[in-house]
């Protein structure tokens, strides 16, 4: 239930974060933590400019987008308070939720007849499709794992310490989450939010055409998409018997490090060839398979 | 007193009243041609209210001997089909309503007829196949309908291509009525008792995979499974929208209710029918999306997408049978009832769609989907039923098929922690299985709906398309509403469902396990309904924000380049470009490229096609064929037309017995 906010509070400084940390390590002065903030104040107290081509799928799509994210968020549990709505397997729910806003995000870029939105709307949708397997197999292996099949449960049984083949499932689940996480907000190595050409662009080009309120909310929704998987990675970690108080201070933390940790990430790798990306991303769904090997192990079902 | 009197007058009256309907839907041949419409139409509603009636109530029904046409005791199983194919007749013939006037003067008046009544026959042999319970009444029950929906596929006749596709329909179903018949002889030889009712004795006593295999290949063709699909594609296109949507709606899930019917009598070899089930439905579902996406008719892709949802509903099914196979009560229940679930969901988008399709078709004389654009500004309610169909069938909340697949996942994921280790890879296999599709039909409709109904046009056929008639839209409310309930007060339509299922697989239903479940579907109504909520809140602070600022219009943002126009967009076949290059291995998609020769001066025109292929079709059927007629046309030298020959080869033939006989070979 506090997670809401807490997760809210953490979009907040987010993207400034990641930004300030790709300044730092590139040797730039840069602008201010809170600064992409300053940015979607400005949009909001612009107007709007509509294409001619554009209907009303393109003007519901932004809205839609924010309304499944923050749907989503229901299901999200923090640390070991348990979700809003917490149901059994409401992963697939969170899972759905967020591929309804892409769909929207999708057929929103393709009602402007642009060449280069719909370019952007049929890679987001061809790159989305990859990686849904892999978020399922995780939680599938984690449901197998724990006995549990809601979040909140999960996340409550999981502990990383203890038994080391269990670290080593941590480690393929985090880097897992960091990945789909970094394909989900189409960052590096699949996007690069930074490029300035529309034909190497993937989000940036689908939302070329929005301007002031709508714009506004594409970017509100990027920013709670990441703190939300911020969040994930910070549940699987925190143990339930800790402190709140220490709990809170971790999902901070966590948040932070994970924001550095794609600012860094982000300074010193190079875009994927875009020919290479469906193969990137399926390799994650192998390395999911690898962590169901693991539990497959862990849970004695594989002897060795 | 007078009400027992009643009671068992009633139970008697009921199916004569039936049979009534029947021999009164002879009478379309007898009225004028404008009459005829509200005529079926009206057997059509009388006969609804009766079947549906009777469904509802069938304790006050069942009559207490039983009768010639055994209309006795229709279990749970066949009330929940009477259902779901009394909605989606009822709203699909509302469609024809509107979608047939087109036809009106084109058509001879015999015609006219014969499709009205092809129609309600289609309507009344479903119902009978899910009613009776005899082998061969079944099997008549079942021709009829092949027959009425052959019919009905080939309105249209004057195109050679439609009478064709009917007729290769036609081959086809009767070639799957062959392995019913079979099936059915084999087991009633045994028990002497033809029919669904003596299986179960004989999977008792004898071998249960030939006869089931028999069975699934007969149901599969109707269901359309791959390798079996092949009719499919070609015949949803050929038909008229509303017998597509009926068709696919209902028809094919005929093959799913055999299916089912056969398999509750299934007494051993459990898990390797279960494998069998689930293997042919990952197939199906992964490959029928995959062909669906290179399409670019518009009713082709949907007829490949029923393909992928008999998938979906057979993977809840194997997975259901897996369960009784392992004793897993969990995943029996979950899996059965998604399936069964997804089989009413299906009955719903599939033919929202179709009708939609045909609305669109019937605004732009086309299918083609790359000729399609910027239709939401022309036919913005036909544009936003068809989007509605779209999220609901690529299983998106709070739609209703969210709720079927959400079943199925639930299933798998419950059972990941005890099963056995392959077991878990199973699971596994089917998790993957299941994601993929989902992907894929993301992946799918947001082509079919961007390309279609959004952007600019692609061709002069838009411009005078204009929204359909009211009298249209009204079959698409009705589905839309039905969808939408279903979505969000799942635990209401999920309850009866597990109910049929654990009566008939036998699958205990504990009190713990429903509470659980109903809380689960109630918190996904609850988290729909936070939804809907938000995306309320916030369009409505979306408009209150821009009254305040300004708001213009002006063209989409060219990156620098003014002169682009609507050849620039996407197209179907671009969208599906880049999938295509990571499919193409089994796709087998045909691209063909006139290139400009490098050193021409007056350069000609530049072409390029791509040719979806259903590679099934040409590995699995078209090849042997095609050997086969060789063989024939070598062997054709022996047939001289000469009387002389023959004798000669009679003569031949006799020879070489009386040679076979003394040497004692034969």
């Amino acid at each position: 239930m506090a997670g809401i906010p807490l997760i809210l509070l953490a979009a907040v400084f987010f993207p400034g974060i990641i930004i300030r940390t790709k300044s730092i390590v590139s040797g730039r002065k840069g602008p201010g933590i809170l600064q992409p903030m300053l940015d979607i104040r400005v949009l909001f107290g612009k107007g709007s400019v509509y294409s001619t081509t554009t209907g009303w799928v393109f003007k519901l799509a932004p809205v839609i987008g924010l309304a499944t994210m923050l749907s989503a968020l229901t299901v999200v549990p923090f640390a070991n308070m348990p979700a809003l709505i917490p149901f059994q397997a409401d992963f697939v729910f969170f899972s759905y939720m967020l591929a309804l806003g892409k769909f929207f995000m999708i057929i929103g870029a393709l009602d402007t007849g642009s060449s280069f939105e719909g370019m952007g709307a049929n890679r987001e949708a061809l790159y989305s499709m990859l990686v849904e397997p892999a978020f399922l197999i995780l939680l599938g292996t984690f449901a197998m794992l724990t006995g549990y099949t809601s979040f909140s449960d999960m996340f409550m049984a999981f502990h990383v310490s203890g038994n080391p083949i269990i670290t080593v499932f941590g480690l393929i689940g985090f880097y897992l989450l960091v990945q789909i996480a970094m394909i989900e907000n189409s960052r590096m190595p699949i996007d690069d939010p930074k490029t300035h050409l529309e034909l190497t662009m993937v989000h940036e080009v689908m939302i070329l055409d929005y301007s002031g309120f709508d714009k506004a909310l594409v970017h509100i929704t990027t920013a709670i998409k990441f703190a939300v998987y911020g969040s994930l990675i910070c549940s699987s970690l925190v143990p339930a018997e800790w402190h709140p108080g220490f709990q809170i201070l971790l999902f901070f933390s966590v948040q932070v490090a994970f924001a550095v940790i794609v600012g860094i990430g982000e300074s010193f790798r190079a875009r994927n060839k875009m020919q290479k990306n469906a193969q990137f991303i399926l390799t994650l769904t192998a390395v999911a398979m690898l962590a169901f090997l693991v539990v497959l192990i862990v849970t004695n079902k594989l002897i060795i | 007193m007078p009400f027992v009197y009643l009671r068992t007058r009633i139970k008697t009256i009921m199916p004569l009243l039936f049979i009534f309907f029947m021999v009164l839907s002879f009478g379309i041949f007898a009225l004028r041609k404008s009459f005829r419409y509200t005529y079926t139409l009206f057997i059509l509603i009388a006969s609804i209210a009766l079947t549906s009636i009777s469904s509802l109530f069938p304790q006050v029904l069942t009559p207490s001997h039983p009768h010639f046409l055994t209309f006795s005791a229709p279990d749970s199983l066949s009330i929940f089909f009477i259902l779901i194919i009394n909605f989606t007749a009822l709203t699909a013939f509302l469609f024809a309503g509107g979608y047939l006037k087109a036809y009106f003067d084109k058509q001879t008046s015999l015609r006219w007829s014969v499709h009205l009544w092809a129609y309600i026959w289609l309507y009344f042999s479903m119902i009978l196949v899910v009613i009776l319970r005899d082998g061969f009444a079944f099997l008549v029950v079942w021709e009829l309908m092949a027959v009425s929906s052959f019919l009905l596929v080939i309105f249209e006749a004057d195109d050679r291509k439609v009478l064709k596709t009917g007729i290769n329909y036609l081959i086809q179903m009767h070639l799957g009525l062959l392995f019913l018949l079979v099936a059915f002889l084999i087991a009633g030889e045994a028990t002497g008792q033809t029919g669904f009712d003596g299986l179960k004795s004989y999977f008792g006593s004898h071998s249960n995979i030939l006869v089931f295999s028999l069975f699934f290949v007969g149901f599969g063709i109707k269901a359309g499974f791959i390798p079996l699909h092949t009719w499919l594609p070609e015949a949803h296109p050929a038909a008229p929208s509303p017998v597509s949507g009926l068709m696919s709606g209902v028809m094919i899930k005929m093959g799913i209710y055999g299916i089912l019917r056969v398999l509750f009598s299934i007494q051993s070899d459990l898990f390797v029918i279960g494998l069998i089930i689930l293997g042919f439905s990952l197939f199906s579902g992964i490959m029928g999306v995959m062909m669906a996406i290179v399409q670019h008719d518009l009713k082709r892709l949907l007829a490949y997408h029923s393909i992928e949802n008999i998938g979906i509903i057979g993977i809840g099914i194997g997975l259901g049978v897996l369960g009784m196979a392992t004793g897993n009560n969990t995943l029996t229940l979950l899996g059965f009832s998604g399936g069964l679930l997804h089989v009413l969901n299906h009955s719903l988008f599939k033919s929202l769609l179709f009708f939609n399709a045909g609305s669109v078709y019937q605004a732009t004389h086309t299918r083609n989907i790359d000729q399609l654009g910027g239709l939401a500004k022309k036919m913005p309610y036909t544009a936003a039923f068809f989007l509605i169909g779209s999220l609901a069938i690529c299983g998106l909340p709070p739609f209703n098929g969210f709720i079927s697949e959400f079943l199925i996942y639930l299933g798998l994921f419950k059972s990941f922690p005890e099963s056995s280790l392959y077991f878990s890879i199973l699971l596994l296999i089917s998790l993957i299985g299941l994601t993929l599709i989902g992907g894929l039909a993301i992946f799918c409709f947001t082509k079919a709906f961007g390309i279609v109904f959004l952007g600019q046009a692609r061709s002069n056929r838009v411009d005078e398309a204009h929204e359909v008639s009211n009298g249209m839209l009204v079959p698409s409310i009705l589905a839309s509403a039905a969808i939408m309930a279903i979505g969000l007060g799942s635990a209401w339509f999920v309850k009866p469902v597990m109910k049929i299922t654990s009566e008939l697989s036998g699958a205990a239903l504990p009190e713990v396990f429903t509470g659980d479940l109903l809380r689960t579907l109630s918190r996904i109504s609850l988290a729909g309904g936070v939804f809907i909520g938000l995306v309320v809140i916030i369009a409505v602070w979306r408009n209150y924000h821009l009254k305040k600022r300004i708001v213009t219009t002006g063209p989409t943002w060219g990156c620098g380049y003014t002169g682009g126009d609507e050849k620039q967009q996407y197209t179907a076949t671009s969208w599906a470009d880049n999938f295509s290059a990571l499919a193409n291995p089994i796709l087998g998609t045909k691209k063909n490229t006139v290139h400009i020769g490098e050193n021409v001066l007056f350069p000609g025109k530049r072409t390029f096609a791509t040719h979806p292929r259903d590679l099934f079709k040409s590995k699995l059927i078209e090849k042997p064929i095609d050997a086969m007629l060789s063989v024939f046309k070598k062997i054709a030298f022996m047939q001289t037309g000469q009387i002389r020959h023959y004798i000669l080869y009679a003569f031949l033939f006799m020879l070489l017995i009386l040679v076979l006989t003394i040497f004692k070979i034969l």
